[in-house]
């Protein structure tokens, strides 16, 4: 097997409480499969998305950050989801910026009832970070003698 | 290096500029108090001395260093490690030590990029290309020069540090203060402030000091500073789509660039609680931006040319990613 296919990536998906939340329990009590990769944490509202979670979860070993949110129009905080929208594409083009490809930060917006389309964007986004391989981004520690790579890399296998 | 009793002083420089050395000697009178107080004990940029000297002295020995300038090679990293033994206070002094400033941002490119910079661009005469080599054979002996590494880093990510004092450079008024502070404490007249603590600055935002009128006002458009005809003196430039990195800056500085209707670009730091600066700036840039339309807010964005520079100007090193990939993954190449 390549590297790719054993590869399992670490999504840590930032939920809003009241529709994205929801359609991902609905997924669940329906009995809708989608790949285990993604760890949700549960936020009040999109908007609550504070940037600092997604750059520490990429520094912390993630592979990629999902955000979702209630659709346009419909967020329980009137305007919350518009501003995690600027905040999303601007953070988009910071990780670029490091070399980090911004692709790995994804945002879907779902309602309560759209379980399926969640679990169906979860694992369209799982297969996407397979495709672009682990972040392994190196976990520095202190006086270490500036050898920053810390993180032991994916062993070459020759064919 | 005389023994006359009084506490030993220290100073030093890594990676930084020696702007924080310029700020420290234009505290004007208040330097007869820091000799008048103090042995200075070891200050590579005012007096002659020796690595040997400092290492000969008994540990804890000197009362206070304020280091300046970021982790960049082996030296860098030694001395850091030296002068923590010999110090009882390691001031992170200057935005360098305490977070990288502008060398840090080298942190977004390999090492073979920044030798290439240095060593074989036009601004450079270097017919033979030579590159430095850190261990070479002359006749005398093998010569050693320190490594280079990958990654600069700030003071505290290579030793413990027990303040900091932002500012690129700190202002020399913060600085003749800490000076007083410190000389206060020795008489017995006043105590230090709790470990870890940022001296020589406000717990606010440079926002909180700025004297420009905030409105809540949205923009379609950043500009830059240089394009724009006239600014107005009285509105918070950021509402006049004018970057400026004073939302998520520490004061300290009394607002000067603002003041003088120029941005703010953030020498100060993160402000206090502020755990990555960039991401703070994020927000508040996000938040004047009038749109809710994608297609718009990415054309607004695209006035932002080059965000990491925005966002991280002084806080690369410091920030919770570091560096950027170029950086690390060329790691071990040199
Ligand atoms: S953003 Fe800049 S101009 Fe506006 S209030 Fe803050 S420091 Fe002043
Ligand atoms: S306004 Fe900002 S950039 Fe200017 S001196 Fe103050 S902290 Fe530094
Ligand atoms: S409540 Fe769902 S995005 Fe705001």
């Amino acid at each position: 097997m390549s590297e790719q296919e054993t590869f399992e990536p670490v999504i840590i998906g930032f939920t809003c409480n009241w529709c994205s939340y929801r359609a991902a329990d609905m997924a669940g009590t329906a009995r809708i499969k989608y790949p285990p990769n993604v760890r949700l944490i549960r936020l009040m509202c999109s908007g609550r998305l504070d940037p600092t979670f997604v750059l520490k979860a990429f520094s912390g070993g993630a592979d990629g950050v999902l955000i979702t949110g209630c659709h346009p129009g419909e967020c329980h905080y009137i305007e919350q989801n518009y501003k995690m929208l600027r905040r999303y594409l601007l953070l988009k083009r910071v990780l670029g910026g490091m070399g980090i490809e911004p692709d790995r930060l994804k945002l879907v917006w779902a309602s309560a009832a759209e379980g399926v389309r969640l679990a169906n964007e979860i694992t369209k986004l799982v297969e996407e970070i397979r495709a672009l391989g682990p972040l392994n981004w190196p976990q520095w520690q202190m006086g270490n003698g500036h050898h920053a790579m810390e993180v032991s890399q994916p062993e070459e296998v020759t064919a | 290096m005389s023994t006359n009793g009084k506490p030993k002083f220290a100073m030093y420089w890594a990676a930084s500029c020696g702007g924080c050395e310029i700020a420290v000697l234009n505290i004007g009178e208040k330097i007869l108090d820091v000799d008048a107080n103090f042995d200075v004990a070891f200050w590579p940029v005012a007096m002659d001395a020796k690595y040997k000297d400092v290492e000969a002295m008994p540990d804890k020995s000197i009362l206070l260093t304020l280091f300046n300038g970021g982790i960049r090679n082996k030296e860098n990293e030694e001395i850091a490690h030296l002068l923590r033994h010999k110090s009882q206070i390691l001031v992170a002094f200057g935005s360098c030590a305490s977070e990288g400033c502008i060398p840090g941002l080298a942190n977004l490119s390999s090492t073979q990029d920044i030798y290439k910079t240095v060593y074989h661009t036009v601004s450079t005469e270097n017919p033979a290309n030579f590159e430095p080599q850190y261990e070479y054979e002359m006749p005398e002996g093998i010569l050693y020069t320190p490594e280079f590494y990958p990654v600069l880093k700030t003071l505290d990510q290579v030793v413990p540090v027990d303040y900091y004092m932002p500012g690129c450079p700190p202002e020399s008024h913060q600085i003749a203060a800490v000076v007083e502070l410190v000389i206060k404490v020795l008489h017995g007249e006043a105590t230090l402030p709790p470990a870890g603590a940022t001296i020589g600055a406000g717990v606010s935002t440079v926002c909180d000091d700025c004297p420009r009128q905030r409105n809540v006002k949205t923009i379609k458009e950043f500009v830059r500073i240089q394009e724009v005809n006239s600014i107005d003196p009285e509105l918070c430039l950021l509402e006049q789509g004018i970057p400026c990195n004073g939302p998520a800056t520490r004061n300290g500085c009394g607002a000067l660039c603002p003041t003088a209707s120029a941005q703010c670009i953030g020498c100060y730091g993160p402000a206090e609680g502020v755990l990555d600066y960039g991401s703070r700036l994020v927000t508040a840039f996000a938040s004047v931006i009038d749109s809710n339309d994608p297609d718009e807010i990415n054309r607004i964005l695209d006035g932002i040319p080059d965000p990491v520079g925005q966002f991280y100007r002084f806080n690369l090193a410091g920030s919770l990613m570091r560096a950027g990939k170029p950086a690390w993954q060329g790691n071990g190449s040199h």
